[in-house]
Formats: structure tokens, C-alpha cells, sequence
């Protein structure tokens, strides 16, 4: 199979523009009777919902959730980029374009990565229409913040709200889009399966969660925007009800699976304080603007505050080892995500972490609030402040800019980061891997497509700040509804979707086969616990640093535990009932067959890039060492039970950007 | 006039009765109230007499009367109306009762109001029925013919002390009422304010203890030198 | 810490329901729902059904929390969603009850799980911007004041979670609705349409049988979002306005 991307012809920065003014299109009265089924109801899937909605199509739209709302772009904090230029600071769509690239260590598309800075433009009119409330300046404008590991300031956001806010404008729209009837919602429903008619994808196996029931559902085209599959990891900022499974169950239907490895690790969250934690809490990036990440340069001093012996009070000035700074001069304590993630876990490697389980490092807001202090006292005109004083200006300052922050820290661990450092360490935040789509956002698959995070297309490997809730919006909103007339245009002949054909019953005995064989197994240990072990196995061996060794035996662990899953797994109840036992242990058995696929992936990859560090192929300054030559391609894989999975290489070439090596010293 | 029908039906509609009978008969209470303060000058009832002659036989204040019972009435039946809805919409309650900052007046207001209305029962049985049936009532002549001498009216409950003790509960209950009726009232209106709303729950709050504790004196202050 | 748990048990709407005593062992910095998760593999432990409960984001944002601790949504702690309760706002040896939020357009799934979808219904009748996609003008053609923009998010920070109606005792929903009739009503994008939104999104939610509002504010005390009853006023003002003064 030949992997084609279909990226039009011309000039980059005139491709998109040229490609709507020609594709084909679906007249008013043929949308009317053609149905699009989406599932997953985040900025992509929700956005995609209610435009499609909105131009005539009959869309059936599911979610697993109790309500659309609910979908986890909802926590997204900082912000969402477009290249708007209002700052007038030298922002341009080629600006935005280059610094997604770059960002993405030359491992995106270029011609989708234009598109999305192209549109980005449009989102931020789209979301102000819709109502949602971005920050504003006092004249009454928009305001805008910098973000990591770019010079321009082209972040909207609502506090940090951010995806909140462009959530609910998405869930309105599409809440409009329901009462009209265009668009029929299907809450607490969990697509199961894909249905693949004459080589299309014609519909879905979808378990009604509250009667436990199977429902076929057939339509022209199916659109995935199920989101990313960070929980593979057992620990992650993803909700606890993120999962891969239908996206996975695409792969296992024909699709492909692309660049599974390349995964986010944000460095600050707040570190693991037990065996009983059940996901990690993201802190802002937004806070390495002030705070200074250290340890101790003892490991006898690092061992004390681990014994509570010590506290961070308690290590002199000189007797801290504020790493990024001392490593990365230039860019000091605002590396991009993935470097500082690595970073903090050299440390704690190397005996130095901070927290009883020896997995943290400090984020120090100490000098921070002396420095805003005396600035302060400066303004207010006080001659010589006390300490007392300066310490009290500069919390106030502070708090103004991360007051929210700070309460969220306190509430979770009861420590005041006023006082005490910050305690923070890397998690699985983002997946930049995922359903291997064209130009158009539709994988192999023809008929199926797949947005957001569901998706591989946009950022390489490694996502920038802020750039998450754009792509799930673009695609929702103004890629989706023109891209999918290339296929639908194509069907205006072809009746309505027969639910009991052959192939749906097929599909759906299949589901039920798989659910049987789940429950029936009633064993001894819960799907938590599979959950969490594979978690471990995940982390450990295809986490912040990878090897070949760790890798391949990673991969060993992982189909044992998966053989395991299946002899001795316990679920509860029964099929036919609300059973969220089950939801999970379904999900689980996906991830159980992903975590495979991705140390593969990993193991593949001889090279280190972005969110994928090869401890092989280092500098010796212990620097990521990427292999244009021989890596500059997508890797997408199909599933096989034996093991032995399929890659096929899409080859990425670049004609608009020079393929440079990123330094941060 | 479907609007009307439409709007009198809806939950904020009724609130918007609930509020403005409300409003009305607080200020009802105020006019009473300096009305009933003539039961304090010391000229054997001659004030208060000629007071309730001229509130019995003025016309404009006879037709505000009417009204004044047609908005108790409504203020009860819809009362009474959400009450049950409230009610049904709960459903069940929680084990525990949540202590949580919220008044408890606020959370009791049918209660209070079905006593308040007992009490008023009460006391237009005690005088108001009498006058117009004219059953155990006196007269009194202060030159300008014979008139109800509703003072020795007063003065005979009031030196009951079960009926004087009813009379203080009641004005309890009333200022219970009030606490939370005053302000809820404006608010149900949409008249909320950052400068003016801290203003009108303070009136609010003051009005609730004043004017039944004016009320109050007056039962007290017949006991104590009448009986 | 030891905690004795009084939790609710319903297996579905159609059935009764009743607490069951459960005993937990606790360490002061889980959340109260990680305790809920070591009370679940307790159970299954035991071969026992676990207890349904809605959860999801677990960092105060999605809304999908719908417990009633000790009577209160979510819990004690002013401001905070179940998930972001820790344990250490409890003591050793504590009995708490847990149940499911209480209101009749709330009725139970399982367990501590309800049925929510009348605030989406809500949403539905109004409670949007009626724009398509694409030909919206430039973000910046209309300037929004800074203070009325951070009115409008105030409103708009609402999770969706119901504890305003689990703990009005009135099961009333007005802060729910008033909070995005204020949201879209204070911006000029969403004004125009102030009159039949307010119109139609109380009519809706007087269908699904929330109670009427009698200021009590114990919607605004429990929101973890701390969304203000200054909302209902201004719902009251808009829905007074659409139905007798505006033609």
C-alpha cells in the first residue's frame, strides 16, 4: 500500500486556497439525505458537528459522556495561538507556520501545517462571534500572551480557561445544531466499532452505556475526533475517561496507526504522591516565567528533604544546582517542554529528586517575589523596605498573575508554594501520534476520517503551547466541512446506509464476541490494576528516555500482561447494564494492544526527536540526535495479532523550511 | 394576551407576583404601623379612636384595603402554589442537612408565611370581624357623633396574655419573614446593583427587626399599663 | 485515616435505594474521589458491585462530579469540586455521607450517577449564538470593554455540574440557566438575541421541572465555580423585559 498524502499542487501559502476554489462539492438539496456520523464531541468533533450541521448534512454525533460538555479539551488552560499579528510584533502566518515546524523537530507535513496557520486567523473570529469571552485589554481589544519556545505573542485565552471557554463555544453551536435536528446527539454512547462496507467506512458499533445495548448505526461517512491516547500511560493530565478505543478500532479495521511513539511529557505537574493515584494535575507553562527550577547539588541534602529531615528552606543558596539555567543559558528556565522534561529526569536519575518517592524537582518562586518586591516598594516609593515587607509586595504580585494556580497547588498537595517551593516532575500530557490522515483528514480508510488529537497530521514530534486547541478547531470548524465534499460528492448517488446489512450484524457479534469474552473471564484482579501495570511498563520503558533493550523488552511485558488480561481479569455485572467496570476494561484491552504498537514505533525510530528521546542516539552533552537522512518520514503501522505489526512510510519533504538542529544552550 | 398567560404561568412570572404583593404589603405594613402608634398617646384612645374612624370611612383608603386583601391572598395562594412545586421538584432530602451559609429564614419562608396568614386571621378576628359585625364592640362620643371605640377593643385583648403572647410570636415570625422578604423581593425584580443592592439589604435588615418591634411595643405597652 | 463511608446504593431509577456502610483506609493526600477508588477495589475485591459514580477530568473543570458529601455538593471546601477535595479536610474516624445529587429533573442512573441531560436541554433552546461558521468579522471589530468581558467570563466559568440545583432546596436551576443568559446577554455578539433566549430558556427549564427560585443562595454558596446570584437578577431583569416590555 502506497501511503498518499493529497497535498494539492503550487505554491505552499497558495495550496489551500486554490484547493477549496476547485474541490467538489455536495448541493444543498443531496446534503439533506447524506448522513455523517462524528464521534467524540471535543473542539474537533463538536466544532466538526455543528458546521456540518450547519451546512445541511444529517450528522449523528456520539459522545461517552453524559454531555458534550464534558470532553477534555475542557481543561485546556493556557491558551490557543493564532498568527493575528494585532500585537503588530512581527507575527505572520509564515511566521506561525515556521515556528510549528520547527517546534515539531521537522516531523509534520508542511502543507498541513500552513493550512493551520492559515485558518488559525479565522478560529479566533469565529470563537469572539460565537461569544466566547477571550481576555481583552482596557480599550477594549483582544490581548494576547507569549507561550514556549517562540518570540511573538500570539496566545488568546480566558484565564486559564482557555479550552473551556472554546469548548462551550463549540457545545452551543452544536447545541444549536440539535435543536434545530440537523444534528442528533447520542450521549453515554461508546463507539465499538467501525463498519467497513465495499471498502468504505459505513458506520459504527456503538454500546448504549446506560442499557448496556449494542446499536448499529450506518451513515456515508464516519468522522473520528476521539482524542489522544495519553492515558496508555496510566498516569497522565488526560481525563480518566480518555481512550484510544475508537481509534484503535480503526486501526484494527484497516487503518493506520502513525508515529505512536512521539508523546508529550509536560514538565511541570504536580509529582505522584502515592500508589492510589488515580492522574496527574498539569501546572501552567506559563509559570517558568517566574519560577526557577533547582535541586540539590548533595545527594546526601536531597536524601534529607526526601526523609523530611530537611526542608527547601533549609539548602543554602550555594548549594543548589539550578540545572536548566546552569545547562541551557539562553534559554535558561524556558526550554521547550520536551528538553526541560528530560532534564528533570536526569536529575532524579541521578539521586537528586526531592519528593519521598525521589521524583520531583523544585519550581522556586523565591526570588521571583523578592525581585517584584523591591520593584514594587520602588514604585510605592518606600525607602528602605524591610524584608518582611518586600517578601509581602512581591507575593501580592505574584498572586495576581498565578493566584489561581497557586490555590489549585495548595488544595492538592496543602503546601503554600508562597513559602515552600513548588514541587513538580514530568507527566504524559499530549500524544502527537495518531490515525494516519491525507491532506483531506482521511486515513487510508476511505470514508473515515479523523481530527484533533485523533490524528497525526500537525505537529510533528513535538506540540507547541497553545497549539492543541487550534488544531481541533481548525479541523473542525474550517477544514473538515470542505475536505469532506472530496469523498461525499462521490456518494450523492448512494442510498441510504442499510443498518442491518450483512456487515453491520457481523461487526456488532464481533463486539459482542469481545465483550462476552471480557466478562466472562471473572478472574482476580481488577482492571485498575492491569491498568496501572501497564502504565508502569509504559513509562519505564517507552517514557522520557528510550532504548532498544528496554524496548524490546517492554514489548515482552506488554503481551504477557496482555495474555494475563484476558486469563484473569475481573469485571463485575453484567453486559447489559451501566457497568463502568466494563467501559474500562474495554478501553484497557486497547491500550494493552497499543502500548505494543508504540514500543515498536519506538524501537524503529533510531533517532532522537522531540517528544521521542533515543538514549543511543545522544550527543554527548546528552542532546536529542535526530537522523534526517534516514527518519525524516511518518511511520504508520497496522495492527497484527502475531505481532509482527506493518510500517508504512510516508516520506516528508520539505520545501519550504531548512532542517536545522535545535539548540537551547 | 397569551403573553400574559404565558408570563403569569412561567416560574419567574409568579416570583415577579410574589415579589411585587410582597413590596406592597411591606409598605402596607409601614402605613399601619404609624397608624397604630396613636394607641401610644396618652388621651384614653381618642387618637386612635378618630384614627380607625376616618381608615373605616375614607374611601380611597377603603379601596386600597380591598386591595390590600386581594394581595394578601395572592401573595398566600401563590405562596402556597410554589411551595408544593418546590416541593416536588426537590424531591427527596439529604441525609444530612448541609450546613452551609445561607439563612435560615430564606429556606423557611412558607412556613413563616402559612403563620403569618394564621395570624392574620386572628387578628381580623379580633377586630376587624367585630367592627363589622358589630358584636362586642363599644362606642365612644367625642362630640362629632357615636364611633367605635376600637381602643377598649384593643385593650381588652391585649390584657389577655395568651392573645398578647400570640401577637409577639406573630411579629417574630413576621420579622423572620421580612428578613429574607425584603431584599429576595428586588432581587426577584432583577434589581440588583453593586452600589445599590448592599444598601437595599441593609434597609432590608433594619426594617425587618424595626417596624415588628414597633409593632411589638404596642401590645407590650397596653399589657404592662392597661391591664 | 479511618473513614466510616454511609454511601447511597441504587441500582437504577426504577428501584429503591438505601446506604450501605463502608469502612476506608485513607492517607490525608488523596482526593476524595482516589478514596472512592480504594473503596471500589475493595469491592471488587470482594466480588462486589462497585460503587457508580461520575468522574472524569479530576481537576475541577469537566463537571462530571454529582456527589452530595455530608449534604453539600461537592463537599465542604468553599470553591471546589469533589475531585480537588482532598482528605485532609476530614479527620480520622470520620463518618461521611455520600449520596447522589437530589432534584427531581436529576433522576438517579446508578448509584451516585444522575441524569443530567435537562441542562443540555437548556443549552438547547437557547443558550448559544445563533451564527454559522466562517463570515464572522474580525475579532477585533467590536471592542468589549475589559470589565464587561471579565463579567461575561465570570458567568461563562460555569462547569455544567448542577450542584446549584442538587443544593437550591427548592430543586431550582435558575443560577445554571441566568449564568449563561448572562454570559451571552453581556456581550454584544450575544445581546441581540437576549429576548427570546431568555424567553425560551426559562420555558424549557420550567418544563423540566426545576423549582422556582426564592433566593435562598445555596446554589451560590456550593458552585465550585462560585458563579454569583447577581446572574439571576440580571436573568429576572432580561425574562421581565422580553415578556412585558419588549413588543
Amino acid at each position: 500500500m502506497q501511503l498518499e498524502s493529497k497535498v494539492p499542487k503550487g505554491e505552499l501559502a497558495e495550496k489551500w486556497t486554490d484547493y477549496r476554489s476547485t474541490m467538489n462539492l455536495v448541493a444543498p438539496n443531496n446534503k439533506r439525505r447524506i448522513e455523517i456520523i462524528v464521534v467524540g464531541t471535543g473542539l474537533a468533533g463538536a466544532s466538526a458537528a455543528a458546521t456540518l450541521g450547519e451546512l445541511g448534512y444529517n450528522v449523528k454525533c456520539f459522545s461517552f459522556h453524559d454531555s458534550p460538555r464534558r470532553a477534555h479539551s475542557i481543561a485546556a488552560q493556557g491558551g490557543i495561538n493564532a498568527a493575528k499579528n494585532y500585537q503588530n510584533d512581527g507575527d505572520s502566518v509564515y511566521r506561525l507556520f515556521y515556528d510549528t515546524i520547527k517546534g515539531g523537530d521537522y516531523r509534520s507535513r508542511e502543507a498541513n501545517v500552513h493550512r493551520l496557520a492559515e485558518v488559525s486567523r479565522d478560529i479566533i473570529d469565529q470563537c469572539v462571534a460565537q461569544g466566547v469571552p477571550f481576555a481583552r485589554e482596557y480599550g477594549g481589544l483582544l490581548a494576547n500572551r507569549s507561550f514556549g519556545g517562540v518570540q511573538v505573542s500570539r496566545t488568546f485565552y480566558a484565564k486559564g480557561q482557555t479550552g473551556q471557554q472554546l469548548l462551550i463555544g463549540a457545545y452551543q453551536a452544536l447545541s444549536r445544531q440539535i435543536a434545530t435536528g440537523n444534528v442528533t446527539m447520542y450521549n453515554r454512547h461508546e463507539m465499538l466499532d467501525v463498519v467497513i462496507k465495499d471498502g468504505k467506512a459505513r458506520g459504527i458499533i456503538a454500546r448504549n452505556l446506560r442499557t448496556g445495548e449494542l446499536e448499529r448505526h450506518a451513515a456515508h461517512c464516519v468522522v473520528l475526533a476521539s482524542g489522544g491516547y495519553g492515558n496508555v500511560f496510566y498516569l497522565s493530565t488526560n481525563a480518566m475517561g480518555s481512550n484510544v478505543t475508537a481509534a484503535w478500532k480503526a486501526v484494527k479495521r484497516g487503518a493506520l496507526m502513525a508515529n505512536p511513539c512521539y508523546t508529550q511529557i509536560h514538565p511541570t505537574c504536580i509529582p505522584v504522591s502515592g500508589d492510589y493515584q488515580s492522574k496527574l494535575t498539569l501546572m501552567s507553562e506559563s509559570l517558568r516565567n517566574d519560577g526557577r527550577v533547582w535541586v540539590p547539588n548533595k545527594i546526601e541534602d536531597a536524601v534529607a528533604i526526601r526523609e523530611g529531615r530537611k526542608t527547601a528552606l533549609d539548602i543554602a543558596e550555594g548549594d543548589r544546582d539550578y540545572y536548566l539555567e546552569r545547562r541551557y543559558p539562553a534559554f535558561g528556565n524556558l526550554v521547550p517542554r520536551d528538553v526541560a522534561s528530560r532534564a528533570a529526569k536526569v536529575a532524579c536519575d541521578e539521586g537528586k529528586g526531592v519528593a519521598p518517592t525521589g521524583l520531583a524537582v523544585y519550581l522556586d518562586f523565591s526570588s521571583a517575589i523578592q525581585r517584584y518586591g523591591k520593584a514594587e516598594a520602588k514604585s510605592k516609593g518606600i525607602a528602605n523596605p524591610s524584608d518582611a515587607e518586600i517578601t509581602k509586595l512581591g507575593e501580592a504580585v505574584i498572586e495576581q498573575k498565578y493566584g489561581n494556580l497557586f490555590e489549585m497547588y495548595e488544595k492538592i498537595t496543602g503546601e503554600n508554594p508562597y513559602k515552600l517551593p513548588m514541587k513538580i516532575y514530568p507527566a504524559v500530557h499530549y500524544t502527537m501520534g495518531g490515525l494516519w490522515v491525507d491532506y483531506n483528514l482521511e486515513t487510508n480508510v476511505p470514508g473515515l476520517f479523523a481530527l484533533g488529537e485523533c490524528n497525526f497530521s500537525d505537529h510533528g514530534a513535538n506540540r507547541l503551547g497553545a497549539s492543541a486547541l487550534m488544531q481541533g478547531l481548525a479541523d473542525g470548524y474550517f477544514v473538515i466541512p470542505y475536505t469532506i465534499g472530496q469523498f461525499l460528492s462521490g456518494e450523492i448517488r448512494t442510498p441510504t446506509i442499510d443498518p442491518d446489512a450483512p456487515e453491520f450484524i457481523k461487526a456488532e457479534n464481533d463486539t459482542k464476541a469481545l465483550i462476552d469474552k471480557i466478562i466472562k473471564v471473572k478472574g482476580n484482579q481488577s482492571v485498575e490494576s492491569f491498568h496501572r501495570r501497564l502504565g508502569h511498563i509504559m513509562w519505564d520503558y517507552c517514557g522520557m528516555a528510550r532504548n532498544a533493550e528496554g524496548l524490546e523488552k517492554g514489548k515482552k511485558m506488554i503481551r504477557e500482561l496482555r495474555e494475563e488480561f484476558y486469563r484473569d481479569v475481573f469485571v463485575p455485572g453484567d453486559a447489559d447494564e451501566f457497568n463502568p467496570e466494563l467501559e474500562k476494561a474495554i478501553r484497557v484491552a486497547d491500550f494493552l494492544e497499543l502500548g505494543e504498537v508504540m514500543m515498536a514505533d519506538a524501537l524503529n525510530r533510531n533517532e532522537s526527536c522531540g517528544g521521542h528521546f533515543r538514549e543511543e542516539y545522544s550527543t554527548p552533552e546528552g542532546e536529542a540526535q535526530r537522523n534526517d537522512e534516514d527518519y525524516a518520514y511518518v511511520a504508520a503501522w497496522s495492527w497484527d495479532e502475531s505481532g509482527d505489526h506493518k510500517l508504512y512510510k510516508e516520506e516528508l519533504k520539505f520545501d519550504n523550511v531548512e532542517l536545522k538542529t535545535r539548540s537551547y544552550k | 394576551m397569551k403573553w400574559l398567560a404565558n408570563f403569569f404561568t412561567s416560574s419567574i412570572g409568579r416570583k415577579f407576583i410574589m415579589s411585587l404583593t410582597g413590596i406592597f404589603l411591606i409598605l402596607f405594613l409601614i402605613v399601619h404601623l404609624i397608624g397604630n402608634l396613636q394607641l401610644l398617646s396618652s388621651d384614653g384612645g381618642r387618637a386612635f379612636n378618630e384614627y380607625t374612624e376616618f381608615m373605616s370611612t375614607n374611601a380611597l383608603i377603603q379601596t386600597i384595603a380591598k386591595g390590600n386583601y386581594v394581595f394578601i391572598l395572592a401573595h398566600a395562594i401563590i405562596g402556597i402554589m410554589l411551595y408544593f412545586k418546590n416541593k416536588a421538584a426537590k424531591g427527596s432530602k439529604y441525609a444530612v442537612a448541609a450546613k452551609n451559609d445561607t439563612s435560615w429564614a430564606s429556606k423557611n419562608m412558607a412556613i413563616l408565611g402559612g403563620i403569618i396568614f394564621a395570624f392574620i386571621l386572628m387578628h381580623m378576628g379580633h377586630f376587624w370581624l367585630k367592627f363589622k359585625t358589630n358584636s362586642g364592640v363599644s362606642y365612644v362620643d367625642y362630640g362629632d357623633g357615636q364611633i367605635i371605640d376600637a381602643y377598649a377593643s384593643v385593650v381588652t385583648v391585649m390584657s389577655n396574655p395568651i392573645w398578647m403572647a400570640c401577637y409577639i410570636i406573630g411579629l417574630i415570625v413576621l420579622a423572620f419573614h421580612l428578613w429574607h422578604g425584603f431584599a429576595s423581593a428586588f432581587q426577584t425584580l432583577g434589581l440588583r446593583h453593586k452600589k445599590y443592592t448592599p444598601i437595599i439589604e441593609g434597609v432590608g435588615k433594619i426594617y425587618a427587626i424595626v417596624v415588628p418591634l414597633g409593632f411589638a411595643i404596642l401590645p407590650l405597652y397596653i399589657f404592662f399599663t392597661q391591664s | 485515616m479511618k473513614i466510616n463511608l454511609k454511601v447511597w446504593r441504587q441500582k437504577n431509577n426504577n428501584t429503591k435505594g438505601h446506604f450501605e456502610n463502608h469502612t476506608v483506609e485513607a492517607t490525608e493526600h488523596m482526593s476524595f474521589l482516589e478514596m472512592m477508588d480504594v473503596l471500589n477495589e475493595q469491592l471488587i475485591q470482594e466480588k462486589k458491585d462497585p460503587v457508580a459514580f461520575e468522574h472524569d477530568c479530576r481537576e475541577g473543570i469537566c463537571g462530571a462530579c454529582s456527589m452530595v458529601i455530608n449534604g453539600r455538593p461537592h463537599g465542604p471546601q468553599q470553591g471546589t469540586t469533589t475531585c480537588q477535595l482532598h482528605m485532609r479536610k476530614f479527620n480520622d474516624g470520620d463518618t461521611i455521607a455520600v449520596e447522589p445529587y437530589r432534584a427531581k429533573a436529576f433522576p438517579v442512573v446508578k448509584d451516585l450517577v444522575v441524569d443530567r441531560s435537562a441542562f443540555d436541554r437548556i443549552i438547547q433552546a437557547g443558550g448559544y449564538v445563533s451564527v454559522n461558521t466562517g463570515g464572522a468579522p474580525d475579532g477585533n471589530a467590536i471592542p468589549i470593554e475589559k470589565d464587561t468581558a471579565l463579567e461575561a467570563f465570570d458567568a461563562a466559568a460555569c462547569i455544567g455540574c448542577g450542584a446549584c440545583a442538587a443544593a437550591c432546596p427548592n430543586g431550582s436551576a435558575m443560577l445554571f440557566t441566568s449564568a449563561k443568559v448572562a454570559h451571552l446577554g453581556k456581550l454584544p455578539q450575544g445581546e441581540v438575541e437576549e429576548t427570546s433566549r431568555a424567553r425560551k430558556m426559562v420555558a424549557q427549564m420550567d418544563k423540566e421541572g426545576f423549582g422556582f427560585c426564592s433566593n435562598i443562595r445555596a446554589c451560590e454558596v456550593e458552585c465550585p465555580k462560585e458563579i454569583s446570584v447577581n446572574n439571576i437578577a440580571y436573568l429576572n431583569r432580561a425574562f421581565l423585559t422580553a415578556s412585558i416590555g419588549k413588543e
